[in-house]
């Protein structure tokens, strides 16, 4: 007899990559039977086991072996898109020594899997493959087997082997017993051991090797099910009619317009939170937008052109020391000379090219949400809330979205679709338009970065000053907060927010950095703990946090995406500062050997050319070709990672063209070459789109960009830079993330090689043609100029070449000419600053071999744009 | 509501709705294909992509009533994951793809592209997909997926 598989059921294998034919063909009836009363959601069965993962130290919450010996394997972590899927099949497949074949993997159902938070933030391999929750499991699994078959064979444990799903006799392998012999569709009844013993990657057959994706071909040939293609009995289809912005009430909703239209169910209300049921989801578009909904504006949004002007003004903000030695001031005025220079970052979104979609069948009682969240359980206790059910009524299935890369708008169209089912009684299908997809995700926060470095007269960094600020609002909703995302702030959550704090207490803690903030180039030290990667020991990392007019979130290297920007670019201007060359000049100030490593490794890699930067014959015209180096250790534990970009400037237009990214990358022992690989390298092209294209744009009342004409990318149509990347593998480590690094570093390298190309620093992301040319025009002659005046060797070069003189007197003209229309202020005109607080571009303006006291005014010798 | 027959994937199909209903909702609503998707709705990312009269079209902006009796192919009708068609198996080949939410406009784009230019140059491959988008940036291995498919189909 073949049992029925409930609609769950199906629904679970589906989001698990398997069809039901193709499951049921693969297992034994009694396999089917245990399958189906977990997937079936037997919630007794699953709590007795312990299966509310907050406790999943059973053995039972992760594996599970059947009678015919396969095995099915239960995890938090989902996959997105990064491969993980695979990776964590491979993983169940060595630990268990069992063929690909025969294991089962279901992600992410608060029905069946344990609770393992979100999977976000790289940590998915920290989490589930090291000595821990599913990696551990399977460990703890095949010890228990090998002693199950010990008492059974009558042999001690440590002459049996494992293999192909079996216990053997390692002397006589004819000598086995089948894993479902041994506990076949019954319970371990045991806890995850932590001395359970792994195997060492040298052993490893199926992790480390480059496993092609599991699910790869359901997916080109359209058989994988994705969120956007649940269908339940009876559904409906919702759509959702947003604010304006942020703080805007609902004033009025007026029906009479789609009175009688076509398939409409019900127009709902709740709160803030309007939007509309019917039968088909054409009708459901063509009601929202006859509905006629006013709404009462909330506060002004500050004008974008002066933001980064507010952010720093606003005086509401929580302030918090990452890092403060104490003595950055006395250092920074003992210095030989200071450098400083600020960054500017916008909003960016998540613009997954899919907008989000979520199907809820919300019942009295009971709530069932089939959702691309990155955070079921997280997702099942605030549906909860905004349902007024328990999180025990309510089950979040984890089914495959469009590439999030940290919270699109998967969780926030969840709640709608909960919302309006729970209105009308019957399943809901909500599919979010572009407009409110990209007006109402959780962005990436905006930066303004200010970076003070001292150098001594041996040209090394003796302080690091950094003090930047932020805006934020809501987040992930986590286990109780639904007002972090826009559905749950219209149904009346109010998003979290930090409570002003001014002035920042000292640190207390130890650099944790899941900020991101700390550049890494300092020691890190707090209370002597010092965890940074850098040498420099007076230091101070100083943030604040205002509130955003839009929902912000984490997006695919939160913060260090921004952060990095501006360190690596800031080391890259120090350097030139102290006419060195960039990779020596970090290895200089990097303590840490596996970082050190990534440097030089994508240095060699890229065929480095050492020497300090800009490059000596920098034309004044034409195109203008340069590299840029640029590293990081994301979140200061978890991946390194180094990339060289090439460039080439057309500085006519000021289009930049990245015509090669080559790296390296240390993510510890590595699970699957190729999903690394592909990882660095959709990694390393989002970053060049951030950096090169993307930015939310605003008006005073209302996101703008909000369609890919608003909200610029590149398309697969687009040329693409040579991208290659050089895996250290390093076997004995712990696991770390892989998908964060490569993004991280990418806008500096580019930055980097722009300014080596052209001597022009980019500072504002992202570069635009238009940003490019003003730091074209900007150029202080001295980069070109006084390097000559200074320096009689290269001077002489460039008279050989016969091109750089000419050039250089072009450029003092241009600037000449600009200072005389009051366009660029000269540098006088900073003279009643220290040099400490000096502009980059007076401060640069003297070679570093000319002593200057940090008491002396700006320099008088160049210029700097206004 | 007007009855519509439709021609999908070799299969004729009648269903009732708007004349002005978009391709993509009957064909993921009414006829349950996976393959084309819901990605901007604007005619701008390719996420719903199918080929009708042999060329590339945003079945998003598509009304229905345009395509009554054409041919039309989507992502599901190439071929199967035992037998996948050779665009299909160039990009499992070369693993083009991440979260694969833009792959009907990627494979069919590069597809109607092949078949009618077997030996596209660069410029012929940024031309048709260039209203394609891939935020996962997989852009690499599928440009080489799509040169591995057209060289396959002229061995």
């Amino acid at each position: 007899m073949t049992p029925r598989l409930s609609l769950d059921a199906r629904t679970a294998l589906g989001s698990a990559g398997l069809s039901r034919r193709g499951f049921l063909r693969g297992s034994g009836a009694m396999v089917v039977a245990f399958a189906a009363a977990r997937h079936a959601g037997l919630d007794t069965l699953v709590s007795a086991q312990g299966i509310n993962g907050r406790s999943a130290t059973a053995l039972d919450a992760w594996v599970a072996i059947t009678a015919d010996s396969r095995v099915l394997a239960y995890t938090g972590k989902c996959e997105l898109g990064q491969g993980l899927y695979t990776a964590q099949m491979q993983l169940v497949a060595e630990e268990l020594d069992v063929p690909l074949s025969r294991v089962t993997l279901t992600m992410c159902d608060t029905a069946v899997t344990p609770d393992q938070g979100t999977t976000s933030g790289a940590q998915s391999h920290p989490a589930n493959f090291n000595q821990a929750n599913l990696a551990l499991a399977c460990a703890t699994a095949r010890q228990a087997l090998v002693r199950l078959a010990a008492n059974r064979l009558a042999v001690p444990a440590a002459a049996l082997a494992t293999g192909e799903g079996a216990v053997f006799v390692t002397a006589t392998p004819s000598r086995r017993v089948p894993y479902g012999d041994l506990i076949g569709g019954r319970s371990f009844m045991l806890n995850l051991d932590a001395a359970a013993k792994r195997k060492h990657p040298a052993e490893w057959k199926v992790l480390g090797t480059p496993v092609p994706r599991l699910d790869l071909p359901a997916m080109v040939t359209a058989q994988l099910e994705y969120v956007h293609n649940v269908r339940v009995p009876g559904m409906l289809h919702g759509r959702v009619v947003r604010p304006p912005s942020v703080g805007a009430t609902l004033a009025r909703v007026d029906d009479a317009t789609v009175r009688g239209m076509p398939g409409l169910v019900r127009i709902v209300v709740r709160k803030n939170f309007v939007g509309v049921v019917a039968e088909k989801p054409f009708q459901a578009i063509q009601i929202a937008e006859k509905l006629q909904v006013s709404w009462t504006p909330g506060p002004a949004i500050p004008a974008q052109a002066e933001y980064y002007d507010y952010l720093r003004r606003d005086r509401a903000s929580r302030d918090t020391y990452l890092l403060d030695s104490g003595d950055v001031d006395q250092s920074l005025r003992g210095a030989r000379s200071v450098v400083s220079a600020t960054y500017l970052h916008p909003f960016h979104m998540h613009g997954s090219v899919g907008s989000s979609c979520a199907v809820a069948d919300v019942q009295p009682g009971k709530a069932t949400l089939w959702s691309a969240t990155q955070a079921v359980y997280p997702m099942r206790d605030t549906a909860a809330q905004l349902l007024g059910l328990q999180p025990a009524d309510v089950r979040v299935v984890f089914t495959r979205g469009s590439g999030c890369y940290g919270i699109n708008g998967a969780d926030t169209v969840t709640y709608d679709a909960a919302l309006l089912s729970q209105a009308v009684g019957r399943p809901v299908r909500v599919q979010l338009t572009r407009r409110d997809e990209m007006a109402w995700e959780n962005f990436g926060n905006a930066f303004v970065i200010d970076q003070r470095a001292g150098l001594d007269a041996s040209g090394a960094i003796v302080a690091w000053d950094y003090e930047a600020w932020s805006p934020a609002l809501g987040g992930r909703p986590g286990y109780d907060s639904p007002g972090n995302v826009v559905t749950g702030w219209l149904a009346g959550f109010t998003p979290a927010a930090a409570a002003p704090r001014t002035p920042a207490p000292a640190p207390n803690t130890p650099l944790s950095n899941n900020l991101n903030t700390a550049p890494s180039y300092v020691t890190g030290c707090v209370s002597g703990v010092c965890r940074g990667t850098g040498t420099v020991r007076s230091e101070r990392v100083l943030s604040h946090r205002t509130v955003s007019p839009f929902f912000t979130g984490p997006l695919r290297a939160p913060e260090r995406f921004q952060n990095t920007f501006a360190h690596e670019s800031f080391m890259d201007e120090i350097a030139a500062t102290a006419k060195a060359d960039p990779v020596a000049f970090r290895l200089r100030h990097l303590g840490d050997e596996r970082l050190r490593t990534v440097v030089r490794t994508a240095a060699e890699t890229a065929k480095w050319d050492a020497r300090p930067s800009p490059r000596p014959d920098v034309p004044a015209a034409g195109l203008a070709r340069g590299r840029g180096i640029s590293c990081v250790l994301y979140e200061g534990d978890n991946g390194y990672v180094s990339i060289v970009a090439e460039v080439v400037v057309d500085q006519a237009t000021g289009t930049i063209t990245v015509t090669r990214l080559v790296g390296a990358q240390d993510c510890g022992p590595i699970s699957n070459p190729d999903g690394v690989k592909n990882q660095f390298e959709g990694g390393a092209l989002h970053g060049m789109s951030r950096a090169l294209f993307e930015e939310v744009a605003w008006s005073d009342q209302r996101v703008t960009s909000v369609d890919w004409r608003s909200y610029r990318t590149f398309a697969v149509g687009s040329r693409t830079p040579v991208v290659e990347a050089v895996l250290v593998n390093q076997p004995s480590a712990p696991a770390n993330g892989a998908g964060e690094t490569a993004i991280t570093v990418v806008a500096a390298a580019i930055g980097n090689a722009v300014f080596d190309a052209t001597g022009a620093r980019l500072r504002e992301i992202p570069f635009t043609p238009a940003r490019v040319k003003a730091a074209l025009s900007a150029r202080p002659a001295a980069t070109a100029y006084a390097d000559r005046l200074y320096n009689p060797r290269r001077a002489r070069i460039s008279r050989r070449s016969g091109a750089s003189k000419p050039q250089s007197a072009l450029a003092l003209r241009v600037t000449s000419a600009r200072v005389q229309r009051g366009r660029i202020r000269p540098c006088s005109a900073w003279a009643a600053r220290p040099i400490s607080r000096c502009p980059i571009s007076c401060a640069i303006a003297r070679p570093s071999n000319v002593p200057r006291s940090p008491s002396e005014p700006c320099a008088s010798r160049s210029t700097r744009s206004t | 509501m007007s009855q519509m027959t439709l021609l999908v994937n070799g299969r004729t199909h009648t269903v009732d709705v708007d004349p002005a209903t978009p391709l993509l909702f009957v064909l993921s609503d009414d006829l349950a294909l996976k393959g084309p998707k819901f990605g901007c709705g604007l005619g701008q990312c390719g996420a719903c992509t199918v080929i009708a009269r042999g060329q590339a079209i945003r079945s998003c902006i598509t009304p229905v009533e345009s395509v009554q009796g054409t041919e039309i192919t989507t992502l599901d009708g190439l071929g199967t994951i035992e037998q996948p068609h050779a665009i299909q198996q160039a990009f499992i080949d070369e693993q083009g793809a991440q979260c694969g939410f833009c792959l009907s406009g990627v494979i069919l784009s590069a597809k109607a592209l092949v078949d009618r230019t077997p030996a596209p140059t660069d410029e012929d491959i940024d031309r048709a997909l260039s209203g394609v988008l891939c935020r996962c940036f997989a852009h690499t291995r599928m440009r080489k997926a799509i040169r591995r498919y057209a060289a396959a189909r002229r061995a």
